[in-house]
C-alpha cells in the first residue's frame, strides 16, 4: 500500500514545519512543496531534503492535477478563498491552516471521524487547538456554564507578520470554535505576545463562570482529554489542573513544540501542525488502507 | 511659552484601583467636573481599555457601551478618549461601536516591542476620521533604539502622536529624559509620557519628559490609577504652569474636580505601599497589584516573592493568568521545604 500523496501550498514557517512532519509519517508522502519564490528559506529547506518544489503557487496543482490527493493550504485566509474553488474542481481533499472559515472546523481529539466526511477541513487557530478540547470538557461535564474565556500567550518571535496583522481574525475564529464545541454562547478569546527572552513556551489558560462547578468531575475528564491530545501533540501538558479561584474555574496548559523546523517554544505553530497531520493521517488510513505503519 | 496637552486617565487607569468597578454615576460626576475645568481629553474605560473586561484581568461593573455613552453625555467640550489593546479588543466587536458612540481620540496600545499589532486598528481609526495615537506599554523594558524603531512603525501606520508608558513605575528621571530626547530627534509627530508613581517619581518623571520635549502628558485626579497611581493631575498642572508651560486648564476648577474625585471615586487615596515599591523595582505592570495581593493571600505566599518572580519571567500587561502559575509554584516550594 502506498502513502497518501500530499502537496503543501505555502512555503512559510507553517508550511515548512508541516513538511518535516509529513516526511516523518509513513502514512504521508510530500509529492510537491509549493511557494512563490524559489529562494525562500522554506523552499531551500525542501530542496535540501530532496522534495520536489514549485514556485507556481496554485497553478502548480492545476498544471498537474495528479500530483497529489490532498493539499495543505498554509497560505492566508484571503488566498485560501481563491484556492478552494480550484481545488474543489480538481476533487482534492483540503486541510486549511488559515482562519478562512470555509471548511468544517476540526479538532482531532473531538471530531476527527466526523471530519473524514468533508473535503475541506479547517484547523481553526493555534489557540483554538489548545483551548477548545478543554472548553468541550467544560460543556460536557458542567451544568449552567455562563461564560468561557481562553487566554493564550505566545512568544513574540513565534508570531509571524501574518499572525500579527490578523489578531482580529484569530480572535473571531477562535471564539467561533469555542462556541461550537463547548455549546456555550458567551465566550471570549484573548491573545498576548510575550517578548520575554529566552522565549516562553505557548501557554493557554481556560477560565469559566459556572453556577455550581463540579471540579472533581472536571479534573478527571480534563486529564483524560489531555492524554488524548498528547497522542498527536506530545508537548501538550496540563500545568494547572482545574481549580476554583475567586469564583473562577481555571485551568492552564503549556504547549512545547517538537522543534522540527521551528524552535521548541513555538508550541503554537506545532500544535496546529500536529493537528493537521493527525487529520491527514486519518484520511490516509481511510483511503490508502495502511494499517501497520510505524511512526519513527 | 510651550503648550502641553494634558490627557486625563482618571476614569480609565483609576479603574484598576477599584478592580474595574467604576459606576455610571462616578463617570458622570467626574467627566462633568473635568469638562468644566477645561481638561482637553478625558479617557474612559476598563483599566486595560476597550474590550478588556474579562476573568483574566477583571470584570467591569458596567459595559463599555454604557461607560462611553455616560461619559459622552457629560463631556460637552472635552474630547472623549479610549485605550485599545489589540488582542483584547477587535475592530468588529468593539471599536466600530465605540466610535459610533462618539469617541474622539483612540490610543491604540501594545507592549512596547509589539507595535506592529496596532497597524489595522490605527488605520481604522484614521479611516473614520478620528484622532489615533500609539501607546507603548511597559516601555522601560526596551532600549531607546528599540523604542525609536517601534514608534517609527506607529508613525508609518498613521499615528498622530506616540506616548511611552511607564506602566510599572520603574523609570528614573534621567532614563525618561534619555528616551524622550531620542524619540523627539527621530520622529515627526508629538511625543507623550504616561507615569506611574511606584517609586515616588510620577511628577518628577513627567517634568523630565516635558523638559526633554514631550508635549502630551498623562495625569489622573489625586493620582487615581493602577499600583501607586499615576502623576497626580492637579499637581502636574500646577508644576507645569510654574515651570512656564501652558495647559489651558482652569486651575481652581481642576482642584474642584480632584476634590470631587476624592469624594466620589476613590476608595482610598493612592499611596506608595510596600507592594507598589516592589512592583516598580521588579519592573512588573502596576495593574498586577490587586490580583497579586489577593491570590498570594489565598495561597499564603509572600506577594513580594511573587512580584520578583513575575519580573524574572518578564511578564507584560495582559498576562495576569501567570500570577496563578507563579503563586501555586511558590506555594508548592514552600510545602516541600517545610516537610
Amino acid at each position: 500500500m502506498n502513502p497518501l500523496k500530499v502537496a503543501v501550498l505555502g512555503s512559510g514557517n507553517i508550511g515548512t514545519d508541516l513538511l518535516m512532519k509529513i516526511i516523518r509519517s509513513p502514512y504521508l508522502e510530500c509529492s510537491l512543496f509549493i511557494g512563490r519564490h524559489l529562494n525562500s528559506p522554506g523552499m531551500n529547506k525542501a530542496s535540501s531534503l530532496g522534495i520536489k518544489i514549485s514556485d507556481l503557487s496554485i497553478e502548480a496543482i492545476e498544471n498537474n492535477p495528479s500530483c497529489c490527493d490532498l493539499v495543505f493550504d498554509a497560505t492566508s485566509a484571503l488566498d485560501h478563498k481563491k484556492h478552494w474553488p480550484v481545488l474543489k474542481k480538481l476533487k482534492k481533499k483540503v486541510i486549511d491552516m488559515t482562519p478562512s472559515g470555509i471548511g468544517e472546523m476540526c479538532v482531532p481529539a473531538l471530531n476527527i471521524e466526523h471530519c473524514l466526511n468533508f473535503d475541506n477541513v479547517n484547523m481553526i487557530t493555534c489557540g483554538g487547538q489548545s483551548s477548545i478540547p478543554l472548553t468541550y470538557v467544560i460543556g460536557k461535564t458542567q451544568c449552567d456554564v455562563e461564560y468561557i474565556e481562553v487566554v493564550s500567550t505566545i512568544a513574540s518571535r513565534s508570531a509571524g507578520p501574518a499572525t500579527r496583522i490578523n489578531l482580529d481574525e484569530y480572535i473571531g475564529t477562535t471564539e467561533k470554535g469555542i462556541k461550537m464545541f463547548s455549546g456555550c454562547s458567551n465566550v471570549k478569546a484573548i491573545l498576548t505576545l510575550s517578548p520575554a527572552q529566552p522565549p516562553i513556551d505557548m501557554q493557554t489558560t481556560v477560565f469559566a463562570k459556572i453556577k455550581k462547578p463540579d471540579i472533581a468531575k472536571l479534573k478527571e475528564e480534563a486529564s483524560s482529554m489531555v492524554r488524548k491530545i498528547q497522542t498527536y501533540v506530545p508537548g501538550y501538558q496540563l500545568v494547572i489542573p482545574p481549580m476554583l479561584e475567586s469564583d473562577r474555574v481555571v485551568m492552564m496548559v503549556k504547549v512545547q513544540g517538537l522543534g522540527d523546523y521551528l524552535p521548541k517554544y513555538a508550541g503554537n505553530m506545532d500544535i496546529i501542525n500536529c493537528a493537521a497531520i493527525a487529520m491527514a493521517v486519518e484520511y490516509s488510513k481511510k483511503y490508502c488502507n495502511i494499517t501497520n505503519g510505524v511512526v519513527s | 511659552m510651550k503648550k502641553i496637552l494634558i490627557h486625563d486617565v482618571t476614569l480609565r487607569d483609576g479603574n484598576h484601583a477599584i478592580s474595574h468597578k467604576i459606576t455610571k454615576n462616578q463617570i458622570a460626576i467626574y467627566a462633568a467636573a473635568a469638562d468644566a475645568a477645561g481638561v482637553p481629553i478625558v479617557e474612559v474605560g476598563h483599566g486595560n481599555g476597550l474590550g478588556a473586561s474579562s476573568l483574566q484581568v477583571g470584570e467591569s461593573a458596567i459595559n463599555d457601551e454604557t461607560m462611553l455613552r455616560i461619559a459622552k453625555e457629560n463631556l460637552p467640550h472635552s474630547k472623549l478618549a479610549i485605550h485599545v489593546i489589540p488582542g483584547f479588543a477587535t475592530i468588529e466587536k468593539d471599536l466600530i461601536r465605540a466610535i459610533d458612540i462618539g469617541v474622539d481620540v483612540v490610543r491604540v496600545a501594545s507592549h512596547c516591542t509589539e507595535t506592529d499589532i496596532t497597524q489595522r486598528h490605527i488605520n481604522y481609526v484614521r479611516d473614520r476620521g478620528k484622532e489615533a495615537y500609539g501607546a507603548l506599554m511597559m516601555s522601560h523594558m526596551a532600549s531607546k533604539e528599540t523604542l525609536v524603531d517601534e514608534c517609527q512603525k506607529m508613525e508609518s501606520y498613521g499615528a498622530e502622536g506616540v506616548i511611552i508608558f511607564d506602566s510599572a513605575g520603574a523609570y528614573l528621571p534621567n532614563q525618561v529624559t534619555d528616551r524622550i530626547t531620542e524619540l523627539k530627534n527621530n520622529l515627526n509627530i508629538p511625543v507623550g509620557f504616561h507615569a506611574h508613581n511606584n517609586l515616588g517619581l510620577g511628577i518628577a518623571n513627567s517634568l523630565a519628559a516635558a523638559e526633554a520635549g514631550a508635549s502630551i502628558i498623562d495625569g489622573s485626579a489625586r493620582g487615581f490609577g493602577a499600583g501607586a497611581g499615576n502623576a497626580q493631575l492637579e499637581v502636574l498642572d500646577a508644576v507645569l504652569e510654574k515651570m512656564g508651560y501652558i495647559t489651558d486648564i482652569n486651575f481652581y476648577k481642576l482642584l474642584d474636580a480632584a476634590d470631587i474625585a476624592e469624594k466620589e471615586l476613590l476608595k482610598e487615596i493612592p499611596r506608595i505601599d510596600s507592594l507598589s515599591i516592589i512592583s516598580g523595582i521588579s519592573g512588573v505592570f502596576s495593574g498586577f497589584s490587586k490580583p497579586v495581593e489577593r491570590i498570594s493571600k489565598e495561597y499564603n505566599v509572600d506577594p513580594r516573592d511573587v512580584f520578583f518572580e513575575l519580573g524574572r519571567r518578564q511578564v507584560v500587561a495582559g498576562q495576569e493568568d501567570i500570577i496563578i502559575d507563579v503563586v501555586s509554584k511558590l506555594a508548592l516550594q514552600k510545602r516541600v521545604s517545610n516537610v
